[in-house]
């Protein structure tokens, strides 16, 4: 017999009250933690605390958000502030370790802010006015960063799985669907298409086998905000894939994953070993009628695979090749049977949407933007990383104040947004909103909500000629328009950036990119051009400089490119 | 974890094909497919030989003509040994606006070599990648899959001549 909830919820308090009876070291190991050194940073905290004789659990947690300053130690103890120390160097870890724990005086010339004070010390700021936290409404990072993703128990003490446990004893499956649909919440996967209809769409067939596929792909250069959500806290996504399958119908999820991604890929598997051996995956979750089961299913490199039709290909075995439509996957989909696909971000709402109700979700953001943006910036910034602001605040606010404008001082140049299907923005057009129409109005996309920014060393051919080089190495070859329509156009870029092109290849380039545009099957050929066109129509001169003056203003052009080899896809 | 890639070379056909039974048989998850198969495999050899193309058919009940198919579509699979050591330099473009070209050519000058590839001595083999992860920490390379962020030409320099000289490379900064 499975524990029911409140057993479960009983152990999960009892195990926080031991966690929070000793010191307690958190580091983040998500994919910039690693890049910056984590590993060594938990070799030397593991040695020091060895040497001393101390006891103290050090828990690998994802990310907290602010990358730029991994790696970052969170330590707590009892009687003491919980304090963030960041840029962590071995020698530092020890040396927190002596003043933090040892004479329990946080090093505050090493910290980047307090999380809990339990009475603010004087000399530390508060984590949370950081400029890169402040205004912050996190939804489904509320546990980045908090918890250990590898400990089922952590997630249920901060509300986890109450939702479900909500939803299987006091609600219908059209109750909830009702539920996600008054949130106004909308797919965060590039599509923005309403949940709640999707999800209506596959609850209304009556096929027996129906399935709900997550969508970490995620091979959007700049975008890591879905292997993060995996890394930091995969239990509110499975949550919401376990809810999403009840609503629905569904018997079986799959979360699709890109193959080398350890992080995510181990934490996931984790998390629902842990929901199956506490009866929250399976036959009669928490003591229901209601049965489901997931799997993590792999994909090769390939960023097509993240369309839709693609990656049911991919998960069937296959070349992930998009697939014509009709049917619909809520029709026919996985091995034939009816699916809906699902973003990482997207499913992550759902818990706390189920717990607090469909209202207060609609509550945050505007107009039909509802909810929050969960951003990933890189590039020129002061303050790179993983953030949670409400949907309608404006790009400038984010890139400015947040990320605390450009590390060079200089201003920022270029925006790139929505992946490198979503082209370029120019730095004085920030006064955007965050909002997927606003946004698309001004020919650009919010996408899966990665921002790359650039300061004014930056050449915008150059650049282009990057995004181009990318979506030729990853057409999938299906249509020709497409396959041959990128390398043509990565032909011209990379000659005009050798100054050799003519004054013809502007409206060659356009000619082109229509017929990709008419011509192609799925988004990565229908959208191939914007990387182009979006960057003649904020940065036509600098384009004309290369053709007819055959210079490279910011010189970039005049450095080496190495790209890949071309495509082997054919 | 993944690390060692050279040893298939010195593996005799037979054990190769010993090494992909197994790996094809301790997949976890219940969906196995030709491609779920092949990622098993990468992970054990490192890259897919022949003899695994042709297990993975017979397990999967697939035409080889098949599997070849999926081999050839994406892009991570190598129908070549790799090198003891695997070096994977970002040219996304946030790590190629904050310098990844200068990265990715200094590695290959260090490596002598003209483009991806492996070294004449096989000990390193080069690949580019479009997105590490790692982006608001870039330019990122990855060594034996330990990710390095905020890269520079010299700090990527440094670990070619330790790769070179066998040394071993964890992750972290280059400053
Ligand atoms: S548009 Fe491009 S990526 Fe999409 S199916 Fe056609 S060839 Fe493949
Ligand atoms: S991955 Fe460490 S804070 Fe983002
Ligand atoms: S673009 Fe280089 S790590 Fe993402």
């Amino acid at each position: 017999m499975p524990p029911n909830f409140a057993e479960l919820k009983s152990a999960a308090q009892q195990r926080q009250q031991e966690l929070s009876s000793k010191p307690w070291i958190r580091v983040g190991t998500a994919l910039c933690g690693k890049a910056a050194g984590a590993d060594a940073v938990i070799a030397a905290l593991k040695s020091e605390l060895q040497k001393r004789h101390m006891q103290a659990t050090i828990s690998e947690v994802g990310c907290l958000g602010p990358c730029f300053a991994e790696p970052l130690v969170d330590v707590s103890a009892p009687n003491t502030p919980r304090v963030v120390y960041h840029n962590v160097t071995p020698e530092m870890a020890c040396h927190i370790v002596q003043s933090h724990l040892v004479h329990h005086k946080p090093a505050a010339d090493l910290a980047l802010g307090v999380v809990d004070a339990g009475g603010v010390m004087p000399g530390l700021a508060k984590l949370a006015d950081h400029p890169m936290m402040k205004g912050q409404v996190r939804i489904a990072l509320r546990n980045a960063g908090h918890v250990d993703p590898m400990d089922i128990y952590q997630y249920i003490a901060n509300d986890g799985y109450a939702a479900l446990h909500k939803a299987l004893t006091s609600m219908t499956a059209e109750q909830v669907r009702e539920q996600v649909t008054k949130s106004g919440l909308r797919g965060r996967g590039g599509a923005a298409f309403p949940t709640g209809t999707k999800w209506n769409f596959l609850a209304v067939s009556k096929q027996p086998v129906k399935y709900v596929l997550v969508n970490c792909e995620e091979g959007d250069p700049g975008a890591f905000n879905d292997k993060g959500i995996l890394e930091s806290d995969p239990h509110s996504l499975l949550e919401g894939l376990i809810l999403s399958g009840y609503a629905t119908g569904a018997i079986k999820g799959y979360v699709f994953i890109r193959h080398g991604h350890e992080g995510p890929i181990d934490r996931t598997w984790k998390a629902i070993d842990q929901a199956y051996e506490l009866g929250l995956l399976g036959k009669n979750i928490l003591g229901s009628n209601f049965g489901f089961d997931a799997e993590v299913a792999l994909t090769g490199d390939s960023y097509v695979a993240g369309e839709e039709t693609a990656l049911m290909e991919a998960i069937e075995g296959k070349r992930s090749m998009p697939r014509y439509r009709p049917p619909f996957p809520a029709q026919v989909g996985l091995f034939g049977k009816p699916s809906n696909i699902n973003n990482v971000k997207t499913l992550s709402y759902v818990p706390q949407i189920i717990l607090k109700g469909g209202d207060w979700f609609a509550s945050i953001g505007q107009d039909k933007s509802k909810g929050t943006a969960i951003l990933c910036l890189s590039g020129d910034l002061k303050y790179t990383g993983l953030m949670e602001v409400p949907l309608g605040v404006t790009m400038r606010h984010v890139i400015e104040n947040m990320a605390g404008g450009s590390r060079s001082g200089k201003r920022i140049k270029v925006l790139q947004t929505g992946g490198p299907l979503g082209g370029v923005l120019s730095g004085d057009g920030m006064d955007i909103a965050l909002d997927f129409e606003v946004m698309a109005k001004a020919g650009a996309i919010l996408g899966s909500g990665g921002i790359i920014a650039a300061d004014e060393s930056t050449c915008v051919v150059d650049l282009t000629r990057n995004l181009v080089a990318f979506c030729q190495y990853e057409s999938c070859g299906k249509c020709f328009p497409c396959r041959t329509g990128m390398s043509h156009l990565l032909e011209v870029l990379e000659r005009i950036c050798r100054f050799e092109g003519t004054a013809q290849d502007l409206e060659l380039m356009r000619s082109v990119g229509q017929s990709m545009q008419a011509g192609s099957l799925c988004g990565h050929g229908q959208l191939g051009f914007n990387p182009v066109s979006s960057a003649l129509k904020f940065f036509g001169s600098e384009f004309d400089q290369h053709l007819r003056d055959k210079v490279c203003p910011t010189g970039r052009c005049n450095e080496p490119w190495n790209p890949p080899v071309k495509t082997r896809r054919y | 974890m993944h690390e060692v890639h050279g040893d298939a070379v010195t593996s005799t056909a037979q054990s190769i094909r010993d090494r992909v039974r197994k790996a094809i048989k301790g997949q976890k998850q219940k969906t196995v497919t030709v491609l779920s198969c092949l990622l098993a495999v990468e992970d054990e050899l490192g890259w897919i030989p022949a003899e695994a193309v042709e297990e993975v058919a017979e397990f999967t009940e697939a035409t080889i003509n098949d599997v070849w198919g999926v081999v050839s579509f994406y892009t991570n699979f190598q129908t070549q040994p790799l090198g003891k050591h695997r070096m994977e330099v970002c040219w996304g473009p946030t790590c190629h606006l904050v310098g990844a070209q200068k990265v990715a050519d200094q590695v290959l000058k260090s490596l002598g070599l003209p483009s991806e590839g492996t070294t004449a001595d096989g000990a390193i083999t080069l690949r580019y990648n479009t997105c590490l992860g790692a982006c608001s920490n870039a330019p990122v390379v990855s060594v034996d899959h330990h990710l390095m962020g905020r890269m520079t030409p010299s700090h990527a320099a440094d670990a070619a001549e330790r790769l070179k000289r066998g040394e071993s490379i964890g992750g972290g900064h280059a400053s």
